[in-house]
């Protein structure tokens, strides 16, 4: 079955085209890697799947829902969808605690000490629980980000999107955050994640979706396309990120 | 220069044969107190909404706000004050009309309503740009978690962006309350409309001013410590600054 699936998908800014008819699936269990160079519209894809960038043309069904569909209540699918961006966003004017229980609260009801016994528990799980009465700014870029996927978890959701997770983090602070991540596959977590950690994909992704200007240019099983991608594009891609 | 100094005169009667001119002095800056709290209070509510409106996804709101902002920061403020004293009940039906020009004080509503209105439109584009200097992606991870845009606004964006203009906002606050001084134009007897009225009984045109500049000075310092203790207190642990984290 089916959790995310995107049909011909394509979305302009006035006359640059960035998505130019992408089709893919994530199916409820798995882990897809979306990767590609930079402006490929990997980003811009993600952001469509719960309807933050809106599209021109195609369809976006994600469990059950149709996305695309002017009549489908956006908040009330996006708090079943966790999101995790690159710069974090968590919000600077409350502490760990409140960031967690904000929406919990606001959209999913909960009392205020459900919420935060909740966020409690998941800042125990990301390895916070110390952090939780400090403000974002206080924390190290990692622990920031560690923060932003317990915050997208404590609304339950049925798929997790990370966009970019790791790009903004000092190297030293990357393992981390992947190492969450990968708990989180192990634990079935359906996941769609644009990245270029490689080494993450390698461990736990299921398919490799690779983009190149606006197109999906290959969506493959994860072994097919790191033992030989079958485009030139993510060939070249591919020597280049792991030249080293 | 010829001027015989005289001290006081501040005691002696004022017109009315009640109060004393000091006196009339301490109601006029009373005055100017309610005047310029009323104002800033609707002038941060009108703002705000404006401000909000100029700056939402949505194209109507964008029209609708900028349209009052330029309306109301282009013209005037006194020639404001005179349509909305002299101008607006004409232009209503004729009982509305007759009910506002009966009303008790209604040159002190009238005060407000110009002056907030004026700020108002100012504060707005304060708000704005506040709103402004937050990354995109705040906005994004408040409705990625499901909070609805007005709640985005609600508990994500605002909450920072007044943070983060509270020095300008402090400006605008004392801009009101000098700016309380226009509505003499309209028979409101606050404190410059005071001195005037001590400068004409006595002639002591020095003495009734240096009170009344003594008094303003007085008030927008109280206004400037006040607002220094509300952004010490709004200040974010940990926070540099919007761009700084999350800005592109």
């Amino acid at each position: 079955m089916s959790m995310i699936a995107i049909k011909q998908v394509s979305k302009s800014y006035g006359d640059f085209q960035v998505l130019k008819n992408c089709s893919t699936e994530v199916a409820k269990g798995e882990v897809v890697v979306v990767c590609g160079p930079s402006g490929s519209g990997k980003s811009t894809l993600i952001k469509t799947v719960n309807g933050l960038e809106p599209i021109n043309q195609g369809e976006i069904v994600v469990d059950g829902t149709t996305v695309t569909d002017k009549a489908t209540n956006l908040p009330q699918l996006r708090s079943r969808v966790g999101m995790v961006f690159q710069h974090f966003e968590l919000f600077p004017h409350l502490s760990i605690a409140e960031n967690l229980a904000l929406a919990q609260m606001k959209v999913l009801k909960r009392s205020r000490a459900e919420a935060l016994a909740k966020g409690a528990a998941l800042l125990a799980r990301v390895g916070l629980s110390a952090h939780a009465d400090k403000f974002p700014g206080q924390l190290s870029g990692g622990q920031q980000q560690r923060v932003a996927i317990a915050r997208a978890l404590a609304m339950d959701p049925v798929v997790m999107l990370f966009d970019e997770p790791t790009s903004a983090l000092d190297p030293e602070m990357v393992t981390e955050v992947l190492d969450v991540m990968v708990e989180l596959a192990n634990e079935g977590m359906t996941m769609m994640v644009v990245t270029h950690e490689m080494g993450f994909a390698r461990k736990v992704a299921n398919r490799v979706v690779f983009m190149d200007a606006g197109e999906v240019v290959e969506d493959a099983d994860k072994e097919a396309f790191f033992a030989e991608p079958r485009s030139e594009r993510a060939r070249q891609f591919l020597s280049k990120i792991l030249a080293h | 220069m010829d001027y015989t100094w005289n001290w006081s005169a501040l005691w002696s009667l004022s017109l009315d044969g009640r109060l004393t001119y000091f006196e009339t002095l301490l109601l006029g800056l009373a005055w100017t107190l309610a005047t310029a709290l009323s104002a800033f209070v609707l002038a941060l509510l009108v703002g705000s909404l404006l401000g909000v409106m100029r700056s939402a996804p949505v194209a109507w709101m964008n029209r609708v706000g900028a349209c009052f902002v330029e309306l109301f920061r282009n013209v005037p403020l006194l020639v404001q004050m005179f349509l909305w004293y002299f101008v607006l009940p004409e232009l209503l039906p004729d009982a509305a009309g007759d009910w506002l020009k009966q009303l008790p004080d209604a040159q002190f509503y009238t005060a407000v309503l110009c002056l907030g209105c004026y700020h108002g439109a100012r504060v707005a584009e304060v708000v704005r740009s506040g709103l402004g200097s937050l990354s995109r992606g705040q906005g994004m991870a408040g409705q990625a978690l499901g909070l609805t845009l007005p709640q985005t606004y609600r508990y994500v964006l605002l909450p920072m962006a007044y943070r983060i203009v509270v020095p300008t906002l402090t400006s605008e606050f004392l801009s009101t309350t000098k700016n309380t001084s226009v509505a003499l134009a309209i028979g409101l007897v606050e404190l410059t409309a005071s001195a005037r009225a001590m400068q004409e009984g006595t002639f002591q045109v020095f003495e009734a001013f240096a009170v009344a500049t003594v008094l303003y000075l007085a008030l927008n310092l109280v206004i400037v410590f006040l607002m220094r203790v509300l952004e010490r207190k709004a200040q974010v642990p940990g926070y540099v600054s919007g761009h700084e984290k999350g800005g592109r």
